[in-house]
């Protein structure tokens, strides 16, 4: 697997991988082997951000850690986010026909697709405590909405390009719409405020 | 908790918000981490009531501010330059001052810089929420933005005394062109050497669009090299990403976590400060760090 370091200022390095998979791989690496001085580690789709206090951690030490820790895509590492996350969902979402049918699959298919399978939040963005969630054992992608909902209702459960996710508050949104949960996706006066933080391992379950 | 008094506000201006130095170690879970953009000021105005310098003041835009203190309550003025009215006379910006119970402070607009920071001893004791009292204007999560009619508890006076400073080592923000440096940005290459040329050599502009968010910029347009997207990804303060049409945007406190722009370059932390106080059509130049 190739690492490519690109700078980020005096106190971040910007870690390109070759795949999703990579970059997952190497945040569970240097999450489990995270060292003091590391601030932030935001994984996206293709690159991880190490953020430092370059006091405690000059860029050179961030640098030379991330370079020799070693990481295969596809491993598993036991952590904090090693236990899978349940989510009931009632599959009645506005999208739902519509996606089966765009994706040549029954309804009932689709849901037993979605709800058969294990997730994994590869990343967060867009809002507080929205995770994008990827399986390899999800063969679909989903194209967006062309014209995105100015209100979608938090807790709705929806899928855009290969990713699931679910609107953790009301918000604007272009993803299609499958069910709802009543699950508690974000609550900033948690001890962990995301329910979806990146690394967690995550099913759907017919509520 | 008892509190040592409280702030009454009577004019919000265009914008007042609760700041400290926000809530960093979040974006993983989307949270920008916000706080106060000239942190320098934040920790200057802080300093001179005896604060720690993290404590939640507030940072105002562009004046028209009044408020009315409860009680007998030390504070001080810093980031903007302006006139300051305490009971209608003029206070010296930059310096701690003593408000006595009723009395009223006026913040006008600024002769120089946008943002003022207004640090009251004790601190504005409102409640954090994930770990800091700054208003995070992307996300809306902590206090909601301070309106007329709103009273702001201070919170216990620090242990440090008000310190007997003469004049720390602090300038107003400069009316003329401000110089930034720029380090390297992760997607630098992405850009043609030209792009680069026009970034260093070009004259450049503050926009009437800026924000806690970002600052975008008027000037050339900088060319790609490479084209196609981008796949987003996490920026840091300072990131300065260009748009589809080639216009450059500095990234500040409030960013969305992630974006799916190229970053070209990065201003260095010694001149993030100085572009929170930039104001519209102000001059600038880039160097590199």
């Amino acid at each position: 697997m190739s690492r490519r370091l690109l700078p980020s200022g005096e106190a971040a390095l910007l870690v390109e991988c070759d795949s999703l998979d990579e970059v997952l791989a190497l945040h569970d690496a240097l999450e489990a082997a995270r060292r003091p001085g590391v601030v932030e580690l935001v994984p996206a789709a293709r690159t991880l951000l190490v953020s430092v206090d370059p006091e405690r951690m000059p860029l050179e030490s961030a640098a030379t850690w991330i370079r020799r820790i070693p990481a295969e895509a596809g491993s598993r590492v036991a952590g904090a986010h090693a236990e899978t996350v349940t989510i009931p969902v009632v599959y009645d979402g506005a999208d739902l026909a519509a996606t089966a049918a765009s994706l040549h699959v029954s309804v009932e298919a689709l849901v037993a697709r979605h709800s058969g399978i294990e997730w994994r939040v590869a990343f967060v963005g867009f809002a507080p405590g929205f995770g994008y969630l990827v399986s390899d054992e999800w063969p679909f992608e989903v194209p967006r909405l062309d014209a995105p909902r100015a209100r979608v209702p938090g807790g709705s459960v929806a899928v855009a390009g290969a990713f699931a996710g679910v609107y953790p508050r009301q918000s604007p949104g272009g993803w299609r719409l499958l069910g709802r949960t009543d699950a508690p996706l974000w609550d900033p006066a948690a001890s962990e405020p995301a329910l979806l933080a990146p690394g967690r391992r995550v099913r759907f379950e017919r509520a | 908790m008892t509190h040592a008094g409280s702030l009454t506000v009577e004019a919000s201006g265009a914008s007042t918000l609760v700041q400290d130095l926000g809530r960093p170690g979040l974006a993983h879970l989307g949270v920008p981490a916000s706080g106060a953009l000239d942190r320098g000021a934040l920790a200057l105005a802080n300093r001179l009531v005896g604060n720690p310098d993290g404590a939640a003041a507030l940072e105002i835009v562009a004046g028209g501010f009044r408020a009315r203190f409860a009680a007998e309550t030390w504070f001080a003025v810093t980031g903007a330059w302006g006139e300051l009215r305490l009971d209608g006379r003029r206070a010296a910006p930059y310096a701690a001052a003593r408000a006595t119970p009723g009395s009223v402070l006026e913040l006008a607009a600024p002769a120089r810089g946008i943002r003022y920071l207004l640090a009251v001893r004790g601190g504005v004791d409102v409640p954090r929420v994930l770990g800091s009292r700054s208003r995070d204007t992307l996300s809306g999560l902590g206090p909601e933005p301070v309106r007329a009619g709103d009273v702001l508890p201070i919170g216990a006076p620090p242990e440090a005394s008000v310190p007997l400073l003469d004049q720390e080592a602090a300038f107003p923000p400069p009316e003329g062109p401000v110089t930034l440096a720029l380090l390297p940005g992760p997607r630098a290459d992405w850009f043609a050497d030209a792009a680069h040329r026009a970034l260093f050599d070009g004259e450049w502009r503050m926009s009437e669009q800026a924000d806690r968010i970002g600052a975008r910029l008027l000037g050339e347009t900088l060319a790609r090299r490479v084209g196609g997207e981008l796949a987003s990804e996490a920026t840091v303060p300072g990131s300065m990403q260009v748009a589809g049409d080639g216009r450059p945007t500095i990234l500040l406190a409030d960013r969305p976590v992630t974006g799916g722009y190229p970053v070209i370059a990065v201003v260095a932390a010694a001149s993030l400060d100085a572009v929170a106080q930039m104001r519209p059509g102000q001059a600038v130049r880039f160097r590199h760090a």
